[in-house]
């Protein structure tokens, strides 16, 4: 679990980590679905220069982007696999039994694999380079209207951005929970299911306890600290569209013309 | 026993997810007397606590050897000699209390030995000798510990770790957020039992008060290093050295620097607590 | 004569009515403006019961309490809580936005205040306890210390008349309970504050203008830490005291009063010089 690298944040001051958490977002999605525009290799590579060239932009390691893929890698493998497999046309190089590896088989499947990569690298680029609290922001002025279709919207930031401020501290508790048991004996991830779970029992027990309290704290808190519920509130954090907002959206419309114009006509095969 | 501590280059790392894995301690070298009592101090984040858990075999070290009494810690797995580790040294975390969590204090008190195949019966017998230790009534034994008040949960929960019957006591701020009569107890039981076992004992703290009143000697860490390891009150006596690391001093010695800047006087010898300060006034005619 | 800010009457408080014994008993007493009161008693002495009274969280039985002559209630509470703020003990579970800056800012948030006016205040509150460099922090890289900083500025943003400490200090190593003192010191200078610290920190009674022991839901004593001090053998005296009486255990003439610890050093200086 610790080692997932989607959804996480890496503080930086690159012009990325400057961006709209409105912007990234809606590039992100745009870019998935512009991705499909793609046909030929000169489409892909243009792609593939856009997405190294944001990634160069992000300020974050390459080598941090290859771990982000690393659980992901089999089930991209398995997909690009049944492409290969089960797509035909073109020269056939083997064809043995069921397995017939064609020309269009290899081409497709170094082209969803591609497809995977980039969209798992943007994706990163996006949760890498802006704080949860900004996405959630995001998310929330993006989901703005629903309130208009009587959906409730306005107790969720709280909700959320106290959620978020909170997992870190819990996760830590339950580090410090398993530390303090295993220097009383504990062996955790050790012997049969019944026995695993058993060892949980002296973990899970002291963090409910413990997240109890704490919730009964944090509620005298936000109630003397003036949280009335269904009041109007303000917030502090203002998201600003800037020109190099607009920027950003310019850019992906461009990427889309410079698509099209690349694109083999007639669509794929 | 003899139950020496020697770390011998002991590099170490704390991941924090696999974007930032920081190095906590850096080629740290120590050796700590067996039977000895030593205090820990430096600011938050300077690796205090990584030590200590260095010493349980709760962080393993990337580079170099944790030796305690004939157990070796050294990087990659350490399956067997880590057990042997846990039971002889026993580790008091921040807010022990935390850790409580069984339907008695007896259970509670017992799951410690009994995770180290102590037979139940010895394991209550136990139970009852280190509650004692602590100051508490075998009342308690059968209540719950989620009954009790902030200072007992405190205590049933140090008594934890001395069922486990350790050679080696390391803590980290054992009276931290209790009163301070409470704290007085505690650190005061800490220290009796540390005489009695002869357990070698380090205590991690912030507050030079304790340091003066039960340390033999004191360790200085700065950015995942050790920077002074010396004798208590050498450590205190050295000026240039307390300002150098920014340390805090007890709070007689720092009333002794103010009297001797501003009456000019200096007193005969460095005071660690009012008694030694009293006597020193009284020496130099201050009083 | 003037009204006091804070005005406590005959206040009772049980937490069951099952139960016998009362958490407070017949509490009364009064805060002026600009003045800090700090109530000191031992662990079950009903000390934060009385904080939690005094913020509205907990209602009495018996008894009222009036906050810059409005008298605490339902109706009223919110009202009043622009007034008084409390700062808790435990550092972690105070702290609610995901940065400092959001954290300070969250009580304006509530009242629905502009954004320009907000980002006035916090940027002021945060000056005010010496935390400005830190504002885009996460709580993650704060110490207790910083964490308990950034409460107080989260009241101070407010502009209030009172400010309580509900054992504030009690998590924090003694360097940064001695730096909290000193703003604590510095903000009731300069802003005016009423201070009400529950406590069971000698140093930090020892900075009141007047103390008040609890015991077992009673009021015992009032009066100036000079007075309280000398009388009261439960308490452990700060050192200046402990000293003086150390002093006096071996026979050497001392004043027979209380002493700061400036006090005290000024006094050896000047017995020194008469030698």
């Amino acid at each position: 679990m610790n080692k997932l690298i989607l959804g996480r944040y890496f503080p930086g001051e690159s012009c990325i980590h400057h961006l709209d958490p409105r912007a990234k977002l809606l590039a992100g999605f745009y870019f998935i679905f512009v991705l499909f525009l793609a046909n030929n290799w000169q489409t892909y590579l243009l792609l593939w220069v856009f997405t190294l060239f944001v990634m160069h932009l992000s300020g974050v390691k390459f080598r941090t982007y290859l771990r982000g893929l690393r659980p992901l890698i089999w089930l991209i493998l398995f997909t690009v696999f049944l492409q290969v497999l089960f797509t035909a046309g073109g020269e056939i190089y083997v064809d043995w039994w069921l397995v017939t590896i064609s020309e269009f088989g290899l081409i497709n499947g170094y082209y969803i694999f591609c497809r995977f990569v980039m969209i798992v690298f943007i994706s990163t680029v996006v949760t890498l380079t802006t704080k949860p609290i900004d996405l959630t922001d995001g998310i929330n002025s993006l989901l703005r209207p629903l309130a208009l279709l009587k959906i409730p919207v306005a107790e969720v930031p709280l909700m959320l951005s106290i959620s978020l401020r909170f997992i870190p501290t819990l996760l830590d508790e339950t580090q410090k929970v398993m530390d303090a048991q295993r220097a009383r004996g504990s062996e955790f991830g050790e012997g049969g299911l019944v026995r695993q779970m058993k060892t949980l029992v002296p973990v899970f027990l002291p963090l409910f306890v413990c997240s109890l309290n704490r919730a009964e704290e944090l509620a005298n808190v936000i109630e003397v600290r003036g949280y009335q519920a269904n009041e109007k509130r303000s917030s502090v954090r203002q998201l600003i569209w800037q020109r190099k907002d607009t920027l950003c959206i310019l850019l992906m419309i461009l990427l889309t013309v410079g698509l099209i114009l690349l694109r083999k006509e007639g669509g794929a095969h | 026993m003899v139950m020496q501590i020697i770390f011998e280059r002991v590099t170490a790392e704390y991941e924090l997810g696999p974007i930032r894995s920081q190095l906590v301690l850096q080629s740290v070298e120590l050796a700590i007397k067996s039977g000895t009592f030593t205090a820990v101090i430096g600011h938050t984040g300077a690796g205090k606590s990584s030590l200590l858990k260095a010493m349980n075999g709760l962080i393993v070290p990337i580079e170099g050897k944790v030796h305690i009494g004939d157990t070796i810690i050294k990087p990659g797995k350490n399956k067997r000699s880590l057990k042997m580790l846990r039971q002889k040294v026993g580790m008091v975390f921040q807010f022990p209390e935390s850790q409580l969590f069984a339907e008695t204090v007896e259970k509670d008190i017992c799951f410690g030995p009994l995770n180290f195949g102590v037979p139940l019966k010895k394991a209550k017998e136990i139970a009852r000798t280190v509650l004692e230790q602590v100051g508490l009534e075998p009342e308690i034994l059968s209540k719950s510990p989620f009954s009790l008040s902030g200072g007992q949960k405190r205590r049933v929960a140090i008594a934890g770790i001395l069922a486990m019957e350790p050679d080696v006591l390391v803590l980290d701020e054992p009276g931290a957020g209790l009163d301070p009569k409470g704290k007085k107890e505690i650190l005061s039981i800490i220290s009796a039992l540390h005489h009695k076992r002869g357990m070698t004992t380090v205590l991690v703290t912030h507050d030079m008060d304790d340091v003066a009143m039960y340390a033999d000697d004191v360790m200085v860490m700065e950015k995942g290093q050790i920077v002074i390891h010396d004798k208590m009150r050498k450590v205190f006596s050295d000026l240039t050295q307390l300002e150098l690391f920014h340390l805090d001093v007890p709070e007689a010695r720092r009333m002794q620097m103010k009297i001797e800047k501003d009456t000019g006087v200096k007193l005969p010898k460095i005071c660690l607590t009012v008694e030694e300060l009293a006597d020193a006034l009284i020496e130099v005619g201050l009083a | 004569m003037k009204t006091p800010i804070v005005d406590v009457k005959n206040l009772f408080f049980r937490y069951d009515q099952r139960i016998e014994s009362e958490t407070l008993t017949n509490v009364s007493f009064s805060v002026d403006e600009g003045e800090w009161l700090a109530v000191v008693g031992h662990n079950g002495s009903g000390k934060s019961t009385l904080a939690q009274l005094l913020i509205g969280i907990l209602e009495p039985q018996q008894g009222k309490i009036s906050i810059a002559g409005e008298e605490l209630n339902h109706s009223s509470k919110w009202e009043i809580r622009r007034q008084i703020g409390m700062v808790f003990q435990n550092p972690d579970n105070q702290f609610i936005g995901t940065t400092v800056q959001d954290d300070v800012a969250f009580s304006l948030e509530n009242m629905n205040m502009s954004y320009e006016e907000m980002v006035l205040r916090v940027e002021y509150a945060l000056k005010a306890v010496n935390m400005s460099s830190l504002r885009l922090h996460d709580p993650s890289r704060l110490s207790g210390g910083q964490k308990q900083r950034v409460a107080i500025a989260g009241i101070l943003a407010l502009k209030p008349d009172i400010l309580i400490l509900d054992e504030a200090f009690v998590m924090l190593d003694p360097m940064s309970r001695r730096g909290l003192l000193d703003t604590l010191e510095q903000l009731r200078e300069t802003e005016k504050l009423t201070i009400i610290s529950i406590t069971h920190d000698m140093n930090e009674a020892a900075a009141a203008d007047r103390v008040l022991v609890l015991k077992a839901g009673r009021i015992v004593q009032c009066g100036q830490p000079r007075d309280v001090f000398v009388n009261e053998d439960e308490l452990e005296p700060p050192l200046s005291e402990r000293l003086r009486r150390l002093l006096k255990e071996r026979n050497r003439e001392v004043p027979e009063m209380y002493m700061t610890e400036v006090e005290m050093v000024r006094w050896l200086c000047k017995s020194y010089s008469n030698v």
